[in-house]
């Protein structure tokens, strides 16, 4: 039985015998309201309607879930500053040897090549700066807007 | 998702994370061990044996609760980690900061050693 959704979250999704263009199957789109709350219940969403049980491998699934509870957290902390009154757009798709999922905030977006690793015996006991480093590494690939408010990730089957 | 603590006959204070560890409650986490601190407390084992996934915001959680830990004299330790948990782990070399034990057992019978 799912569980009962925030008011604000909105969820739609599309199931297509002929797949689009882009060669999706099934598209999802979600509003999703700044709130750090909601981030556990729309990973379990994406990934339970993008990916059935024996789509992506166990360990892929859970770098999957790992990437969108980054990429969630960044839009709605960092992107739109926890401003309610602001939303994040989440769009993804399955198609037949990948997934993509596209978060957008409401920030004024940032520039992501400024970032170093964190790996540095001297950053490790830093608190933060790990996130999209973490991203980077779960998925296949990450790219941005100009605006720097809009992340793509895109995870293959294999 | 949510914690449970118990403190062992030994002293030490196990608290496990159910669920998910991530920016929506990692601060309910650094909360419970700081009042832990406060009473006294000073061995800690976490057990991920019932966690989903951390995000950053978690391992970052993690990091500034084992230096709080340390400033007031005592210790942590990570325990339960699966395959998927630890790969985070590795890959932030954050398995080199933190002692973790594969169980919350040994984990537990670490600190009498």
């Amino acid at each position: 039985m799912t569980a009962p959704l925030p008011a604000s979250l909105q969820l739609c999704v599309r199931r297509r015998r002929v797949p689009t263009a882009s060669g999706a199957t099934i598209q999802v789109s979600l509003r999703v309201p700044s709130d750090v709350a909601c981030i556990e219940e729309v990973v379990d969403l994406l990934v339970r309607h993008c990916c059935g049980d024996s789509w992506l491998c166990r360990k892929r699934r859970f770098n999957l879930r790992v990437a969108i509870a980054e990429a969630l957290a960044n839009a709605i902390v960092a992107g739109n500053q926890e401003d309610r009154s602001k939303s994040v757009q989440v769009e993804a798709e399955l198609g037949a040897e990948q997934v993509r999922v596209v978060i957008t905030d409401q920030g004024t977006g940032f520039t992501p090549t400024t970032y170093a690793p964190p790996t540095l015996p001297d950053d490790l006991e830093r608190d933060n700066g790990r996130g999209l480093f973490l991203i980077r590494h779960l998925v296949d690939d990450v790219r941005f807007n100009a605006q720097g408010n809009s992340i793509c990730m895109t995870l293959r089957r294999r | 998702m949510g914690f449970s603590a118990t403190r062992d006959a030994s002293g030490v204070y196990l608290i496990r994370v159910e669920g998910q560890l991530i920016v929506g409650n990692r601060q309910e986490l650094k909360t419970a061990i700081q009042e832990a601190l406060d009473h006294g407390e000073r061995r800690f084992v976490i057990d991920f044996s019932r966690t989903g996934y951390i995000d950053s915001s978690g391992l970052g959680a993690l990091v500034s609760i084992s230096k709080k830990v340390r400033e007031q004299g005592g210790e942590l330790r990570l325990a339960g980690l699966n395959e998927d948990l630890r790969s985070l782990f590795e890959l932030t070399k954050l398995d080199t900061l933190f002692a973790i034990s594969d169980t919350a057992e040994r984990a537990v019978g670490s600190f009498a050693g």
